[in-house]
């Protein structure tokens, strides 16, 4: 069939044709192959290294006695609550700064600028590096923090890594200084789209200062920031290094999330299969944000 | 007449002066905002790297100790860790050509999946291309964390643990979804006539692909490749799971090793990070103004 001409096409029975035609579109014959060809190294990635894991995780995750196991387990308990914090704060407060900077790099002048040079570094260095050079600056003994704490205002710094609430704090921090930076680029960008007619029409009319933001900037950044807010969710719930760098899940194991649980219970102890339940047990949460997500990202030509 | 005028003149003068000394208060109040707030930023940003560098310029005695500045400047601990001087280090080099493969692999391959399939889906229009399109989105939405077993366990199956390639596929998957994203957001802007017009002079695709396209799309290319050696050396999950031979480990991997060690020689290891953070931070500055483009189009739009 494959070699069959335009000519022969379309002497083609005429069901035959439209079954062809609604396969091939309206790329003729060899342009069709092409198209195939070019799409092959894809669908083969996206078969092979992400629908397999996934059908692969589902099925080691479906046994019902797993999740019995997982929720009596007290370690299960206090990470998911971790992770609702972690979720809540880290993504939450990170949004609200890049918000705000943002509006404040829109300031004209070079110093904004070279600012601005300065203040991206936390994403543009590694995350492993900054987040060991963290864990080791919050060390109770001989951390940075705690050694600027006593020399300037002679304060006996506590072991910031050796009680969970502040364990876990110093992780969200982590993220939040870490992340900052990108959503601040990505909703300076949104603002920047925004017409220069209408800011000057705007503030012709009086609206300057907080009531041009929250009637002309806000409004038109709405969709942008709920975007940036969901797909932040979604990382943040995978995130895996800011935890095991700077708490190390510690102290006690209290302080993982679902996603470091999920490799603790799989690797540290050996049970895969506790592991996949440990990170599925977060599905009811993400099926939700995925659909959202995909709905608003594929039809998003963000408005503005 | 002329005392007159100049009386009114005063006047104006007067009733002016009010609102420009507010206006004068106004904008000092905003620079003084303005130095305050960037004083902290700066503080807020750099105390982290501050703390790296100086450790790292500390000889290994100082670093338990309460000061705040280093005691004396040595670059010992970059000259041990270039050396491979200390017994931790003892494969530096290997591990990190080790990183930089796999970098450079995740590059390539990404950038060709990702522009083959856009230009299919985006250029030859190809039918049910959305299929695609939603797989992609699926992808770039599921956190890879969370496939990080099963993945493992697949790979063990092959017979991959311990091979680069079972990583570089992994984070070419999750990497091309973004690649696609930012390609097709981009390819919009160049006209299909082009394509169609070289098509007429008797190009075929593959030629259309090469010749046209790919010059076309190079700002794009070279914001997704940024992006993608980024992702790939930022990455640490599926090293670590994946990569636990001396032979095959990349410098993260060895780097977590040092953290799990009784007495972390933390001078070798800040030295390490730094040297390890330079590329990524010199190649970031270098495309920064094309990133950023890229990242608002993938990031954003999708």
């Amino acid at each position: 069939m494959a070699s069959a001409s335009a000519v022969d096409v379309g002497r083609l029975p005429l069901r035959q044709r439209s079954l062809a035609r609604s396969l091939r579109g309206d790329l003729k014959g060899g342009e069709y192959t092409w198209a195939l060809a070019f799409l092959v190294p894809y669908v083969a990635v996206f078969v092979a290294f992400v629908a397999y894991p996934v059908v692969y995780g589902l099925w080691m995750g479906s046994e019902a006695s797993l999740y019995r196991e997982l929720f009596a387990d007290p370690i299960y308990q206090s990470s998911a609550v971790n992770t609702v914090l972690y979720l809540a704060l880290g993504v939450n407060v990170k949004m609200f700064l890049a918000l705000l900077l943002s509006g404040f790099f829109m300031r004209p002048g070079w110093w904004m600028k070279a600012l601005l040079l300065i203040f991206v570094l936390p994403w543009a260095v590694p995350q492993i590096s900054t987040f060991i050079s963290i864990h080791w600056m919050l060390n109770g003994e001989w951390g940075f923090l705690n050694n600027v704490l006593w020399k300037l205002f002679h304060i006996e710094g506590p072991h910031w890594l050796n009680e969970r609430w502040m364990a876990l704090g110093a992780v969200i921090v982590s993220h939040i200084w870490k992340w900052t930076p990108f959503w601040t680029l990505i909703l300076l960008a949104g603002r920047m789209a925004i017409p220069l007619e209408i800011r000057d029409t705007a503030r012709v009319d009086g609206a300057t200062g907080v009531r041009g933001f929250v009637y002309i900037t806000f409004p038109l950044l709405a969709n942008l920031y709920l975007i940036c807010t969901l797909l932040s969710t979604i990382f943040l719930l995978g995130d895996f290094n800011a935890v095991t760098f700077v708490s190390g899940g510690g102290p006690a194991n209290t302080t993982h999330v679902l996603a470091t649980l999920g490799i603790r219970d799989a690797f540290e102890i050996a049970h895969p299969r506790l592991g996949v339940a440990a990170v599925m047990s977060a599905l009811p949460l993400v099926i939700p944000l995925v659909i959202v997500l995909m709905r608003r990202l594929r039809t998003a030509e963000v408005q503005l | 007449m002329s005392t007159l005028a100049a009386e009114t003149r005063v006047m104006s003068a007067r009733a002016i002066a009010r609102p420009l000394r507010a206006v004068r208060t106004r904008r000092a109040l905003e620079t003084i905002g303005t130095v305050v707030l960037s004083a902290a930023l700066i503080v807020w940003t750099l105390v982290p790297i501050y703390n790296m560098v100086m450790i790292s310029l500390e000889p290994e005695g100082d670093v338990f100790t309460d000061h705040i500045w280093p005691r004396v400047w040595s670059p010992d601990s970059f000259w041990g860790v270039l050396t491979q001087g200390h017994w931790y280090l003892e494969r530096f080099w290997h591990q990190f050509a080790n990183s930089c493969y796999m970098g450079a692999m995740v590059t390539v391959l990404t950038l060709a999946i990702g522009s083959l399939t856009s230009f299919s889906i985006g250029r030859m229009r190809i039918r049910h291309g959305w299929l695609v399109s939603n797989a992609a989105l699926l992808t770039y939405v599921i956190p890879a964390s969370f496939l990080a077993i099963p993945f493992y366990r697949i790979m063990q199956n092959y017979g991959m643990a311990n091979n680069l390639w079972s990583v570089i596929a992994a984070l070419v998957a999750f990497a091309t979804p973004y690649a696609f994203f930012v390609l097709q957001e981009y390819g919009r802007s160049i006209p299909i006539e082009v394509d169609e017009s070289a098509r007429i002079d008797g190009a075929s695709p593959g030629q259309v692909y090469f010749r046209i396209y790919l010059p076309l799309m190079a700002p794009a290319l070279v914001a997704v490749g940024t992006y993608a050696m980024l992702l790939a050396w930022n990455e640490y999950l599926y090293q670590f799971l994946l990569l636990s031979s001396k032979s095959s480990m990349t410098v993260p991997v060895a780097l977590a090793q040092f953290l799990s060690s009784d007495q972390s020689p933390w001078n070798y290891m800040m030295a390490t990070a730094i040297i390890y953070a330079a590329p990524p931070v010199a190649i970031y500055y270098a495309f920064r103004r094309r990133m950023t483009a890229g990242l608002t189009v993938g990031g954003v739009k999708g």
